[in-house]
Order: C-alpha cells, then structure tokens, then sequence
C-alpha cells in the first residue's frame, strides 16, 4: 500500500484502484481538538478538488478535499460518536471515508512521503 | 460634555506623549476634501432636562395602550410584566454586559442563556432551543431557509392564517418564485395542500392571525407524509399555557415571538425570537447556543457552543449571517417566565381565555357584528357591516383602541376590508369592554 | 483541506492552583448559583393571579396535555437568583473593554429613562398611525440625524442589527442591479480583513465572494480591487476605518473605480465611531452603510442584544429601501407599510427597534453634533495613546502611521515564550480588565485589537497600559505558568470548549436517579 498526500493536507492510502482518505497528524494538530466531522453520502461522485467534508475544531471549520476523482464507498461512522479520534489516530481509526477512483493518473499529481514531509517542514 | 472625561489639558498630555500636534492631525490618512472642520448642520450639546423635555414632547403625542380601552394584538400582545423584571435587567451587569465570548468573566449571561433555552424547549416541547433571534418573523424566514438546507428542497407551503408581516419577511428572504406557495387567507381552518417530493416545509401558525387554533397534528401529518417538516409559528406564546406544545405534535422546528412574556409592546421592537428544533438537526440551526460544561477545576460552567455554525467563523458557509440574539429581553423573558412558573403561566393563560370569552360574549351581542372564530386562546376576529378602518379610526378619536382592521396588513384583499382583529389579555377589564361595546353600537348606528 | 489556522487555539489551559480566589468558595459576592430548574419547581410562584372558571372553553380539541415543566419561583427568590447571577458577569459600568470593532462605550443611563416613557414603550405598532405620531417623528428625527451625519439620501431604519442591517443593504444593491438590467452579475468583492458577518451576508444572498489583499500597510489593494472589477461584479463590502482601525486613504478612487464599473459600494459601518461628525461617508461615494447603533449610538449591549442596524443609502439605491418607512403627508407623518415602485418587501414584521431609537435620539441630542465629533476625536486620541505607549514592547504591524479608533497589535512579541494571545488575554482578565478583541482580523497573526472608545477616562487608560506593559515584560521574562493557568481570579477557570462542542448539552436535564415529579 502506498500513502499519497495533497498540498492541502489530506492523505490517500491505496489499495489498487480504491483508497482511503482523511487528513494527516500534521492537520490535526494545527486544528486543535476536532469536535465534528461532517462527511459525505455513500455513493456520492466526485471531482478531484471538490469539497467532500468538512471538520471542525471549536473555533474553525475546514473543508476536506476530493484528492482524486471517484465514488465514495464508505465513511467512518464511528467519528459521529467521538470525533476525537482523528486527533487521536488520524492515519488509522481516524480515517474519513473511502473512494474508488476512476481516473489513477491523478495521483501523479501528488505528493509521495518525502515531498509532503518537506511540504510541511 | 458629560460622557467625555478628558479636560483639555489631559487631551494635551496625550497629544504630547503621541507626538502629534492636534487632535485633528491624527486623521491624516483621511483627505482633505472629505474632513469636516466645521460642524455639521445639527444641534449642539445640550443638558439632560433639555433633552428629556424634548423626548416627553414626543412621547406625549402618542396614545398610550394603558390609557384607556385597548384591543390590538395582531402579533404584539400587551401582558402586565412584573416590577422585578424592569429592575433586574437595568442592573448594570446585566445591561451594559457585552457578548459573553470571553466565558470566564460572563457566566451571569451564559447560565440565563442555558435557562432560557430550557424554559424555551419545554414549552414548546422540543429537544433543544437557541439563546434567541432578533424576532419571530425573521426567525421564521430562518427556519424556512433552515428547512430547505435539511431536506435539500424548495419548495415551502405557507399556510393560511399565518401573519401578513410574517409572510412577507419570508417572501423578501427567499425570493417570490413558484417555489414559495402562500395559501389564501381563509377563516376555515386546515385547506387542502398540494405537497410533494419538492417541499421543504409547510408553516403553520397557530393561534392563528385571525386567532383560531389550528390542527399541528394534521399538518405533521400531511407534511411527513411527503417528506418535508413541519414549521409552527406561535406569535403569542401565553397561549401555550393552556394549548398543547407543537412538539409532541410532529412540529420539526418551532418559531415564536416572545414578546408577550417579559417585554413591553415598544412600538414593534425590539422582540425576542424564539426557535426549537430536533437534536438531530441543531447543527442547522441558526443563532447563538449556549452549552454546558466544566472548568479546569471541575466546576460547571457554560459557554456559546457550536460557533463554527456562525459567521465568524464559517464566513460564507455559515448558516446565517446573524450576529446578535436579542440579549436583554430574552433576560427579560427568562426573568418573568422565572415568577411566573408552571403555576403562574397556566393561571395566567386561563385568565387570558377568560377575558377573551368575556369579549367574546359581549361582541357578539352588538347587532351587525359577527364573530367568526369557532377556537380562539385570547385573540378573535369580527366581521362588521361596514369597511372596518373607518371604524377603527372613529373609535380611536373617542380613545378606544378596538383592534387591528386587517386592511391595515392586506390593503388589497377586498373580502378582508370588514374585519377586525381583537384581543383579550389579562389586563383588559370590563369597563374596557363595556366601552368598546357602547362605541361600537354607536359607530355602527 | 483548507486550513483555517487563526482560529484560536483550544484547550483547557494548565490547571494550576486557584490561590486566594478559589471558585469553589460561592461568597454572595461571587456566588456558586445553581439554575433555575434546580432551586424553582412547577408550584412556586411570584405572582399573584386570580383562578378562574369558564363554563365552556373555546379551545377546541387542543387542550394542553405535554407538562410544561417550568420552575418558578417566588419573588424575592427571583431577584436574590438573578442579583447573583449577575455578579457573574463583567461589563462596561465595572470596567474597560478594550475591544476592537465592538465600541464599548458607556450607556447613558438617560435613554433608559426615556425609553420606558409610556409614550415609547406602551404603544402597539399597529395602532392607527393618528394616536403614534410622536413615535413617527421621532424615526424622522433619528433618520435625520443619520442622513446628516453621512451625508446620504435615505435611511433604512428597520434593520435589527448591524448584521441585518448588512442584508438590508446588500438586498437594495441586488435589486438595484436587476432594475438596471444587471441581475446577472454574481460576484461580491469583500476584503480578506472583513468581519466574517460580510461573506455570509453576500453568500447568503447568493452571490460568489472573492477575496481582495491587504498591503502591507494594512490597506486594502487598490490595485487589486480594479483588476478584480467587471461586468459579473455586484457590489465591493468594505469596511471603513478598516478592521485594522486604519482609514482607507483612497476610498475616493476605489468609490469612483466601482461605480465605473457598474457595481455598487457597501459599507461596512461598524467603525463609524471614530469619523461620525469629522468625515461623512456619502462624501466618499458609499451606496449603502449599515450602523450599529448598539456600537457607535450609546444604546447597550444587553449581554449580547438587542441591536438596530440602520442603513443609510444614496440616490441611486433609496428607491429600494424596504418597508415601512416614515413620509410626510399632508400635515402629519405617515408610515408606508406596504411596497409601491422598487421598495423592497419587508424584513421585519412590524416598524423596528424602537425602543434602541429612543436611547439612539436622547445620545445624539444629548452630544449635539459637536459632541458626537468630538467624542470621534477622543476615541481616535485614546487608541493612539494606547498605542504610543505599548508600540515600544508590543509589535504593531502596521504602526508607521496613526491609527483611528483602535490599534492593532499581533503576537510577535510573544515569540519564544510559548504563550498565545489567547493565554496573554486571560491573563488580563486577572488584572481586572476584560481581554481585547483577538484573533480578528485574520490578516495579522495572534491579532490583538484595542478598541479604549472615547468614554475611557486618561488615569484608566494609563493603568491599562501599565498592565499591559507589566503583562508583556512577564512573558518574555518566561513566566508562562500565569499565562497559561490564567485566569485565577475570574468565576470560573478556562473552560472545556471541546467537550461543549463534542457532546452538546443545551438545556438542563433532571437527574435521572431522582423522582421526576419534583420537578
């Protein structure tokens, strides 16, 4: 499995052509203690760089970008009972949702390990 | 200047510690065309007698409500409001307090914000209240946009019956389209609606404008059937003393004036909205909420909760862009909802029904004139055999204020021009009635 | 995701020990009041009102049977209750708010007067307008006072908050355009330093926002502002003195560039306390400007409410103005309740916050206009005062020139002490004053904005920054303990904001191991 991210923070970990997207621990802790996080409908289709979700700390809200294109399969339902685990596990039980791409290309255009560490160095 | 501190000789000093030769030389950036250095075209400062005589001048070129017969209610209603009230709120740390964003100094108004929303939820029934909106009109219009957010629909139902100005603030805050369906006025009670797969909400408002009390339960029903929610508007809420609360009804959100219950009638304003709604949809809900929870230390304490649905934070994704509630009179409001209790709205409400069957009774003695409702709580309407504003105007030159004619709100509605909307509250005595009645026979001959 | 990382941080604080002030200590003078629902029950009352029988109610079928549930409580348990609750609470008859863009100024005690005459308070808005003509002239006053103070064409008095007031303006523009036969432009330009109320007014009338730069100086991008320009753009929302508390020194030409490119100017007025009688908005080419007068005209904050946000207008936008307003006819005034021509349809029921026109009224006679002018320049003088005195420690980003009425500070000079804003505001509060405005506007990092208003007299300016000072060399001395544990001295510790948010709890529960009846 490879973990791609995007400029804006979120990270996709693939499994083939489906991945499973959130934000990364950098995210999290510039946002501080998450309190809710709104995601998207089972099904719903979307363009790389629409708005998917969003996640909020007491004094901000954030939106959540598509990294790719694709269909949502699944969301986390688990962080409607405690949000705080995205602060808490962000990369494991704090994943949002998951998508199964139709255009891979896409992920040429973003960031591998090295590069997003740099990114946020 | 009695509101200015600074002598000339401070406003030197500081001057000299700024570095800047005049008052005047700080508003540099502004140019020179635009700055004033000569007064404009108004009075000058003047002494408080002076002021207070002018502003009694004007106040004393207005009929009073208590100063003689009153009958208007139309969606402002004139309720005795305790003496502790008035005292209370004009304390300073309640009066001139700010917003409280900074909780550990503003714990006063945070915990009233959290009664308040208790007492707002328990009487209408519902699950969770918010700390107020400006009034019951506007926060109707925000329920409607609400609704629309939560279903993902349009197209909004306005039932009969519900307030003229009610209606039009929500025709001005979403657009006279064919998705916003107003039912004509009708004195029958429920109409048949056409809901389907596009409605967002129906809105109900009962009592009534015309004062009848309107079937919640069958309007849940039709609204749910479809799909949609079912918005109820009370614009006097004494009445849910004795009426039962919309929740339990099926009502989805809840809307309200406050008014009646700690404010005066104050010329239209400022009124206290009040709004309710399901759990599941608060996230939706405009307006300030006040939530409980601990300090560092494990004491309770409460703060405005949930901010990240509001302006400052959301910008142009927040569900309104509202910035104040309506502070003081929902402090008003919790004060005397505090003195009257269970016990005292209950009695307070059957009085009002009282005098309002009283009213009833006598109107309906008077030749020529007809009294519509079948259900009222303290407020009616009366058909008379003539146009009614005239009738209204006659009355009100021999100090008899009879009620709203309802051509005042609906200028072009021409089966409307011979009715009279009137209320009974508990401040209105049989001498009042007595008068109204001995007027009427005489206007109407 | 978009990162929106100037929000303020959250968290609890440290928890250091309370000392002196321990907030469990529930004095009368810094009470530990329980609510309402737990000291009230549904057979207190106080009031005394008759029972009554009725043979026959006319109700109908719609009897009340949900239990209402309403504590009560008698008289003297009402006042002991609220007295200590609002022991609580901090405001502007106890002490300075420094708070930017809020214009914390006193609150005459004589509009409260004058706002409970029977003539102002007793009257129903839909009495005949025959028996309310005092009422009617005193919104004609209060609208002539505004149009002269701004030098405008008309003013839309009902708006009930500055907020509203936004709408109301934004509404005449959107109407405005359409009449014109432009109802196809979508696009609003607001300033990345605009009150957040700005884009949720403009999206909430369905309009795209796009955002303009600040320079460095703190001003908004002129150059910017023209190329962002053309034919899908509505209308620019600036606000003037800008949220950094500078005036925008080329008003005039960004005035002139929007109305050559067919769109329209909206002014946020929310600082019109520090130009009101020195500089007239309308001399600058503003359409529209909503006025706080719970900011700007004394009327107080009640904790939160109520306001009035009056919206002046200029020619081109008066015929949109909504309903009701106040006209002369014949000998008399009258109220116009219903739309004729372009007037927009109402956006209240009823006439407007009257009784915040009354206080507004009494202030302004009261000042006269040279008292309202000077009180702008004793509020511009107190800011920069304020600021000539901490500009040495504290870092102003944009301090090379005189402010307006408030001063902007950002948290450079916290650098390498681990404490925020947030922490350096609480500490403040131990210091007996309310913290500034913070975090606002986002275009300065950690903002801190100081807003004294003219009411501050000089002995409690100079101990302000005396705090200030002594604050700032604390922290940098590195004593972070008193920062991060403050406040100690307040009613309560920080408070958990996160857990409000996770697991809302908004309205009193009866514990569910005690009878329900009681309650």
């Amino acid at each position: 499995m490879t973990t791609k991210f995007t400029k804006d923070h979120e990270y996709i970990r693939l499994d083939g052509s489906a991945g499973t997207v959130g934000i990364t621990s950098y995210a999290q802790e510039q946002l501080g203690d998450i309190v809710f996080v709104e995601l998207p409908m089972v099904g719903k289709k979307v363009k790389k760089g629409d708005e998917v979700a969003v996640v909020e700390s007491v004094k901000a809200a954030s939106e959540i970008y598509a990294p790719v294109s694709g269909t949502v399969t699944s969301v986390n339902e688990a962080l409607t009972e405690d949000p705080g685990l995205v602060n808490q596990d962000p990369t494991g039980m704090g994943w949002m949702f998951t998508i199964d791409l139709d255009t891979p290309a896409e992920l040429d255009g973003l960031l591998d390990d090295a590069a997003y560490a740099a990114h946020t160095a | 200047m009695r509101y200015l501190p600074h002598s000339n000789a401070e406003r030197a000093e500081m001057l000299a510690v700024i570095g800047t030769p005049s008052e005047d030389a700080l508003f540099n950036a502004v140019p020179r065309r635009a700055f004033k250095t000569a007064p404009l075209k108004l009075p000058a400062h003047s002494p408080e007698f002076t002021v207070e005589a002018r502003m009694v001048e004007l106040a004393q070129k207005n009929r009073a409500a208590g100063d003689g017969p009153f009958f208007l209610g139309a969606g402002a209603y004139r309720h005795h409001v305790p003496a502790s009230v008035d005292h209370l709120i004009q304390r300073s740390e309640w009066l001139t307090a700010y917003t409280p964003y900074q909780p550990e100094v503003s714990q006063g108004t945070l915990q009233m914000l959290f009664e308040f929303q208790t007492q707002v939820a328990h009487l209408f029934g519902m699950e969770v209240a918010n700390a107020s909106m400006y009034d019951g009109s506007t926060a109707t219009a925000e329920a409607v946009l609400m609704a629309k957010r939560l279903t993902k629909r349009n197209r909004i139902v306005l039932s009969s019956g519900l307030h003229p100005h009610y209606r039009d603030v929500v025709r001005t805050y979403v657009g006279d389209t064919d998705d916003l369906v107003i039912v004509p006025h009708s004195l029958a009670g429920t109409m048949p609606l056409t809901i389907d797969e596009h409605t967002a909400a129906i809105v109900v408002q009962t009592p009534d404008f015309y004062g009848s009390l309107r079937n919640i339960e069958e309007y849940a029903d039709i609204a749910h059937d479809a799909g949609a929610l079912l918005i109820v508007v009370v614009t006097e809420v004494v009445s849910l003393g004795l009426i039962e609360a919309p929740g339990p009804l099926g009502a989805d959100i809840v809307v309200a004036e406050g008014q009646s219950i700690g404010n005066s009638l104050n010329f239209g304003g400022p009124y206290v909205g009040l709004m309710a709604t399901r759990k599941e949809f608060v996230r939706q809900m405009p307006g300030r909420l006040c939530g409980e929870t601990v300090d560092s230390d494990g004491n309770r304490g409460f703060v405005l909760t949930l901010s990240t649905r509001e302006q400052h934070i959301r910008r142009e994704k927040a569900t309104s862009n509202i910035c104040t509630n309506s502070g003081l009179c929902a402090l008003a409001f919790t004060i005397h909802m505090s003195l009257l209790g269970e016990a005292g709205l209950v009695k307070l409400a059957r009085l009002n029904h009282a005098r309002a069957l009283a009213l009833a009774s006598a109107l309906e003695s008077i030749p020529g004139v007809e009294l519509l409702n079948k259900t009222f709580f303290n407020e009616m309407t009366i058909r008379l055999p003539v146009a009614a504003a005239p009738v209204v105007d006659t009355l009100a030159r021999k100090n008899i204020l009879a009620g709203v004619p309802v051509s005042r709100l609906e200028p072009d509605d021409p089966t409307v021009h011979d009715l009279i909307v009137l209320a009974a509250t508990e401040l209105t005595t049989d001498a009042h009635i007595a008068a109204l009645v001995q007027g009427l026979k005489e206007v109407l001959g | 995701m978009s990162m929106n990382t100037q929000g303020r941080p959250t968290g609890a604080g440290t928890a250091a020990s309370a000392g002196a002030f321990a907030s469990t200590s529930g004095s009368s003078l810094l009470p530990n009041e329980p609510l309402l629902f737990e000291i009230g029950d549904t057979e207190h009352s106080g009031v005394d009102l008759p029972d009554v029988t009725f043979d026959e109610s006319r109700l109908g079928d719609f009897a009340r049977k949900t239990p209402l549930n309403l504590a009560g409580l008698t008289e003297p348990e009402t006042l002991r209750h609220y007295v200590r609750l609002s022991r609580l609470n901090f405001s502007i008859d106890s002490g300075m708010y420094p708070l930017g863009s809020c214009t914390m100024k006193h609150n005459p005690r004589l509009n409260e007067k004058m706002a409970r005459l029977p003539g102002f308070a007793d009257i129903h808005p839909l009495q005949p307008v025959s028996t309310v003509q005092g009422a009617l002239e005193l919104m004609n006053e209060l609208a002539y006072w505004l149009m002269t103070l701004t030098n405008t064409a008309a003013v839309a008095l009902s708006p009930k908050a500055g907020a509203h007031g936004e709408l109301c303006g934004m509404m005449a523009i959107r109407a405005a355009q359409k009449a014109r036969g432009q109802g196809h432009r979508g696009v609003v330009l607001v300033p990345e330093s605009a009150h957040g109320t700005n884009p949720a007014t403009a999206a909430f009338l369905g309009y795209t926002v796009r955002s303009i730069g600040a320079r460095d100086d703190g001003t908004v991008d002129v150059e910017a502002v023209k190329s962002a320009l053309g034919p899908d753009v509505a209308a620019i929302m600036l606000t003037n003195p800008n949220t950094c508390g500078l005036f925008e020194p080329q008003v005039i030409e960004i005035a002139e560039a929007v109305h050559e490119a067919g769109a329209f100017f909206y002014c946020d007025g929310a600082n019109f306390n520090a130009i009101m009688g020195v500089v007239r908005p309308g001399d600058l080419g503003i359409d529209a400007m909503h006025i706080n007068l719970h900011k700007t005209f004394s009327t107080p904050h009640g904790g939160g409410g109520p306001g009035a946000g009056p919206v002046v207008l200029s020619a081109a936008l008066a015929p949109f103005a909504p309903v009701p307003f106040v006209r002369k006819s014949g000998d008399g005034l009258e109220l116009v309740e219903h739309a004729e021509g372009e007037a927009l349809g109402r956006i209240t029921a009823f006439n407007g916050q009257m009784g915040m026109y009354v206080r507004a009224l009494t202030y302004m006679l009261s000042h006269g206009g040279d008292g309202l002018a000077q009180a702008a320049k004793d509020a511009v003088l107190n800011a920069n005062y304020v600021k000539a005195r901490l500009e040495k420690v504290f870092s102003a980003p944009f301090g090379g020139q005189p402010c307006l009425h408030e001063a902007l500070f950002d948290d450079s000079f916290l650098d390498g002490t681990g404490i925020s804003t947030l922490d350096f505001a609480k500490a403040l509060i131990d210091e007996g004053f309310h913290p500034m405005t913070m975090y606002f506007p986002l275009v300065v990092h950690g903002a801190m904005l100081i807003e004294p208003t003219e009411s501050e007299p000089k002995q409690t300016l100079d101990h302000f920054c005396e705090v200030m000072l002594e604050l700032a060399a604390d922290a940098r001395a590195g004593n972070q303990q008193r920062f991060t544990s403050a406040p100690l001295k307040a009613p309560r510790r920080r408070l958990d904001e996160t857990r409000a948010a996770r697991a809302p709890r908004l309205k009193w529960e009866p514990p569910v191991d005690l009878p329900q009846a009681a309650e």
